[in-house]
């Protein structure tokens, strides 16, 4: 060993398992950054070709507002129940917070749907113009997010069950870091629907 | 809290295999993956340095009578694809960013260790499925950037090989940039300061940030390329109203700065190498952080300069370069400091210092030529050049490339325990170094002279100068035997290295080579001054206490 | 001392550059209006990045020859962990250089006519296109050449796809795979692809502009030079990229009246 390492440990030192603090959540964030840059780049492309590319004469784009409008309200409501359901696992009354965790899963389920319905309402196909590729894209993208996230909840909710579930207020790391995902996914629906229905 | 031990997540040591076996398994250990990462990388090189071969012998003469047309097509985009996601990129940021940051900043490993085995094991099998696109109805063939609509048009197979592939090697990155900002920032040693950290700390940590920015873009535009071609829509595809150029932009804000993710982590390992065999404090450490972060802000905002022939607006070919001019000042800085930091040293000429030193000449020529590219005026006749290869590869070869082969001059004792052959190392420069200028400095005659890049075939008044840069490529080919030569002979024979060869004062240096599974023996050192060298107490009263 | 031989060295290879920047051919001919523009900015980049290069490498040979360890020699080297003066110095003399290249650019740029608003000009020439958006290439506009007729430049319509250049010439209906232009005139290019992206190159024009499908770009230029120079594809666009090449014929005015008097489609129709 040399001058500067210091060497006055013992060997019972070694097993010594103290470990470094939790940084899962810290990871978790660098991720939604990332995953946010991607959602940046599709948004860059889309108010591009907007500004830059003239709908084709006889292409069909037109977005009716209610569907979409009442997709927001089901998603920021979510995220809503989301923290609520966390408030419940703070206090330890797991059955409360299955309860919300329910309604989160729900309304994520629900916004699938009537994203479905609109998918099958809308007068274009993916591949009818530049505008509808793009559109089913970026709402495609969302909604595989908004899946996923939906299937989190749901193992989540499982996870909670007492007394055998593994999420406890002890263990509260997945449940923070679905209920992070989720409010991402929830902010990031609301650039898309104000860049893609309101502007 | 105090000192990171073994993070929890870890399975028991026991479950992990021992000996050579580690190396090809699923393993947690920061410096067996870094070493992965290295050996992986280095035979991807030699793949993409076989190609590199394949193109030099095509334009030996000015007939496209070596390979099929579409067969130098597919060569010469897997040849940069190949060079940059499988070599440059994952060895100076995984290989050497595994293996050294946890030490210096006195942690056991990685903050993500099961993420950093992910991240390299997304590696080969991306690199294979490259590899082996050749073979099922040829390559991608559309050069590295994969410009549509030419992406879209040439064979489907191959290109949508090539996107998952990169999409693969694009994950890894982004992982292995999570990775490193969260092991840099968060599991640095108690009393350890930002501003005590090694260089090459910064650099990766300046590095990643980039990564986890940029390389998110360039996935989503992959992903749209896909559906451009397998699902027809049309995002690209003029045909179907779509716009070619705004591809180039979402491409470009990933590829510039996946410029400086192949070099600032080079410039991380010189800011290690030079003082160490220099004997002196590495100079302007503050200015040498500053201008890293600076060349992290400027890259992000620099992209379109590879634009400038795509009928982008006055306004805005302005803007970008200016902007692209101005890296040269951050970058200035590190070399006038690298400069300093040689200046008035008791410096050892050996393999790693000449190839560190080389580095510096070569990357300012191709700096230089990069300042000239960013003009917009200059840029209109050379863009697309033999030029623009010149300028690249100075800085790739000339640079990255140089400075892996310092830093295994370098870190080779502490990988394995034995020492490489410093004569033979002075010869593999030489050679290098020659060949390498041989090949790469005529093309900026061919470049301004009216050679366009990526054609098999060529004007015949170019013959003898593409003759001599050929010489060159096998020159650099052979110059590889010698080093590895060098490897297998000092892996089994080599002379013993000790602990601490160079009497470095960063910490990887104060544990055993090779350093046990968790780096240190008791507690991490606590090392405030990495590049204390000159100071009251000589070097010398370590090299004694250490035998 | 050290210091002022290297200081003097670097001088010397400074002017080596600077007389190499003169003396050496480095360009092909300059045969348009924009390449001697082009070849001033040129020399000037070429005298600065040798002055850096060689000054950087010498510095970096001395020290390295000049503060080897000896034999025998043990000890490090002085203590020194930097110099405020010193780094404000090399910050600001890399600024001051760069700002000057890039408003020197910028002048040249200008001269080439790069900052011409396209609506300003040439739409008399492409009446047809007035509906549609047009793309600027590097030389929208005309360069200050007041000896030149500007009087009224020629439209000349260029189509390019996978792998040739086809010329289309409004007034007298003439298509042709080779450019013929008269010397001295003004030629304003309208390219439009019709697959991949293509690029129109002149080297002696020192003149390049992407041909992009879905975005109809115009790019004028004036050849000062009569002869016969390659138009070379520069833009990777397939198998036969390597191919794809083109002659632009220069003719005097005369010349090219013949030329074009002998393709017109009236005077065909009328023989
Ligand atoms: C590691 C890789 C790397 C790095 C670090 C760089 C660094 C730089 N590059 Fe390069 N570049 C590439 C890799 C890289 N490049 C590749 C791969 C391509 C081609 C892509 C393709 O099309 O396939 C390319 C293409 C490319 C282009 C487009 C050319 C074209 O296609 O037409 C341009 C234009 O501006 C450019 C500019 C620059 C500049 C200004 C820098 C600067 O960062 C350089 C700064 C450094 C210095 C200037 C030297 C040191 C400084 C001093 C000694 C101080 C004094 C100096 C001055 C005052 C000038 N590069
Ligand atoms: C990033 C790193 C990198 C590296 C290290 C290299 C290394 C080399 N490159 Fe590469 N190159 C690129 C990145 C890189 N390149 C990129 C991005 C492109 C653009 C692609 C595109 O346009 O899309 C390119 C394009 C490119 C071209 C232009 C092709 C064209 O436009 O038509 C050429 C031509 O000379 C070339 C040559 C070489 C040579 C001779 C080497 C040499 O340095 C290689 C030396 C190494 C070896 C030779 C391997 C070791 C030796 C052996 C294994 C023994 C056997 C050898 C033989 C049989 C020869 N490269
Ligand atoms: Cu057309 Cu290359
Ligand atoms: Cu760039």
């Amino acid at each position: 060993m040399t001058s500067i390492a210091p060497k006055e440990q013992s060997s019972e030192k070694e097993v010594q398992t103290e470990e470094h603090e939790d940084l899962r959540l810290f990871g978790l964030i660098a991720f939604l950054i990332a995953d946010g840059m991607t959602f940046a780049g599709f948004f860059a492309a889309y108010l591009t070709f907007k500004a830059v590319n003239p709908l084709m004469p006889d292409a069909i784009y037109e977005l009716e507002l209610a569907l979409p409008t009442l997709n927001t309200i089901l998603l920021l409501a979510s995220s809503f129940t989301f923290h609520r359901a966390g408030k419940f696992l703070e206090s330890n009354k797991a059955k409360d917070c299955q309860k919300w965790l329910l309604i989160t899963g729900g309304l994520g389920v629900a916004f699938l749907i009537s994203q479905m319905v609109e998918y099958f309402t809308l007068p274009f196909g993916l591949t009818d113009n530049l505008f509808a590729s793009t559109f089913y894209a970026l709402t495609g993208f969302h909604g595989l997010h908004v899946t996923l996230g939906s299937i989190m909840i749901m193992i989540i909710w499982w996870q909670t069950r007492v007394p055998s579930g593994r999420v406890t207020n002890q263990n509260k790391f997945p449940f923070e870091a679905a209920e992070l995902y989720w409010h991402f996914v929830d902010g990031i629906w609301v650039v898309l629907f104000i860049i893609l229905y309101l502007l | 809290m105090t000192i990171s031990i073994q993070p929890t997540n870890n399975p028991p040591e026991k479950l992990q295999p021992k000996g050579w076996l580690k190396y090809f398994s699923f393993s947690l250990d920061h410096k067996v993956i870094g070493l992965q990462y290295l050996v992986c990388g280095f035979l991807f090189y030699l793949i993409g340095g076989v190609l590199a071969g394949a193109i030099r012998i095509e334009l030996t003469s000015p007939l496209s009578d070596f390979m099929p047309r579409e067969v130098y097509n597919q060569v010469l985009t897997l040849h940069g694809t190949i060079m940059i996601f499988l070599w440059i990129v994952p060895v100076v940021n995984g290989a050497f960013g595994n293996y050294l940051i946890p030490f210096y900043v006195g942690a056991r490993d990685m903050a993500f260790p099961r993420l950093n085995a992910v991240a390299f094991w997304l590696i080969p099998p991306a690199g294979l499925m490259l590899i082996t696109s050749y073979f099922i109805n040829g390559a991608a063939q559309s050069g590295w950037t994969a410009y549509p609509p030419l992406s879209i048009t040439t064979p489907a197979a191959g290109q949508i090989i090539w996107i998952l592939s990169v999409l693969l090697l694009g994950g890894s990155s982004i992982f292995g940039g999570i990775n490193f900002i969260a092991t840099i920032l968060k599991l640095r040693r108690p009393g350890l300061k930002l501003m005590q950290l090694p260089m090459y700390c910064w650099a990766m940590l300046g590095t990643s940030i980039l990564v986890v920015l940029s390389t998110p873009v360039l996935a989503g535009t992959l992903i749209l390329l896909s559906f451009d071609i397998v699902a027809h829509t049309g995002f690209f595809n003029p045909s179907l109203g779509g716009n070619v150029v705004v591809y180039q932009h979402l491409f470009w804000f990933y590829s510039h700065p996946a410029v400086y993710i192949m070099v600032l982590p080079a410039f991380g390992l010189v800011s290690e190498i030079l003082p160490v065999h220099s004997r002196k404090p590495l100079f302007g450490y503050t200015t040498m952080v500053f201008s890293i972060m600076g060349i992290v802000v400027l890259g992000l905002v620099v992209w379109a300069h590879h634009m400038f022939t795509s009928g982008t607006p006055p306004w805005m070919r302005l803007f970008f370069t200016i902007a692209t001019a101005f890296i040269a000042v951050p970058t200035g800085i590190k070399f006038f400091n690298w400069v300093a930091t040689l200046w008035g040293g008791k410096i050892s000429l050996n393999a790693a210092m000449l190839f560190s030193c080389g580095f510096i000449v070569n990357f300012v020529l191709g700096g230089i030529t990069g300042v000239a590219l960013a003009q917009v005026p200059f840029d209109v006749h050379v863009h697309d050049t033999y030029f623009v290869v010149a300028h690249f590869h100075y800085i790739v070869y000339g640079g990255s490339v140089f400075v892996i082969f310092s830093s295994i001059y370098h870190w080779f004792p502490k990988f394995t325990g034995r020492m490489l052959n410093e004569n033979l190392g002075r010869f593999h420069f030489i050679i290098t170094f020659i060949g390498f200028n041989l090949c790469f400095a005529p093309q900026h005659w061919l470049g301004l002279n009216g050679m366009p890049r990526r054609v098999a075939e060529y004007d015949p008044q170019f013959q003898l100068v593409n003759q001599i840069s050929s010489v060159g490529a096998l020159i650099m080919a052979l110059s590889t035997l010698p080093f590895l030569w060098n490897i297998f002979q000092s892996f089994f024979y080599g002379i013993k290295a000790g602990n601490n060869p160079w009497h470095a004062l960063t910490p990887e240096w104060l544990t055993t080579s090779p350093p046990p599974v968790e780096n240190w023996e008791g507690e991490a050192p606590l090392v405030l001054e990495p590049y204390g060298y000159g100071k009251k107490e000589p070097i010398e009263i370590i090299k004694t206490e250490e035998e | 001392m050290s210091a002022i031989v290297t200081l003097v060295t670097s001088v010397m290879l400074g002017i080596g550059g600077v007389w190499a920047a003169y003396n050496v051919n480095m360009l092909p001919v300059s045969a348009s209006t924009n390449a001697p523009v082009y070849d001033e900015l040129f020399r000037v980049l070429f005298i600065i990045g040798s002055i850096l290069f060689i000054g950087m490498t010498a510095l970096v040979i001395y020290s390295l020859f000049h503060f080897r360890r000896r034999p025998g020699e043990t000890g490090d080297g002085i203590d020194l962990e930097g110099n405020i003066s010193l780094e404000i110095f090399w910050t600001a003399v890399p600024a001051i250089v760069v700002l000057f290249v890039g408003l020197y650019s910028y002048d040249i740029y200008d001269r080439m006519g790069g900052m011409q608003s396209l609506s300003s000009h040439n739409h008399e020439n492409h009446m047809e296109s007035n509906a549609e958006r047009l793309w600027g290439g590097i030389g929208s506009g005309p360069i200050e050449t007041s000896s030149i007729d500007q009087s009224s430049s020629l439209p000349i319509e260029l189509t390019a796809m996978q792998f040739a250049f086809i010329f289309h010439y409004p007034k007298g209906d003439i298509i042709s795979g080779e450019l013929h232009v008269p010397v001295g005139k003004e030629v304003s290019l309208k390219m439009e692809s019709k697959d991949v992206i293509h690029a129109f190159w002149v080297p002696q024009f020192r003149l390049k502009q992407d041909v992009i499908p879905g975005q109809p770009t115009i790019l004028n230029f004036t050849p000062t030079k009569s002869g016969n120079f390659p138009i070379i594809c520069a833009e990777l666009c397939g198998p036969y990229h390597g191919g794809m090449r083109s002659n632009v014929i220069v003719d005097e005015q005369e010349d090219f009246d013949i030329w074009f008097n002998q393709n017109a489609k009236e005077t065909i129709s009328s023989l």
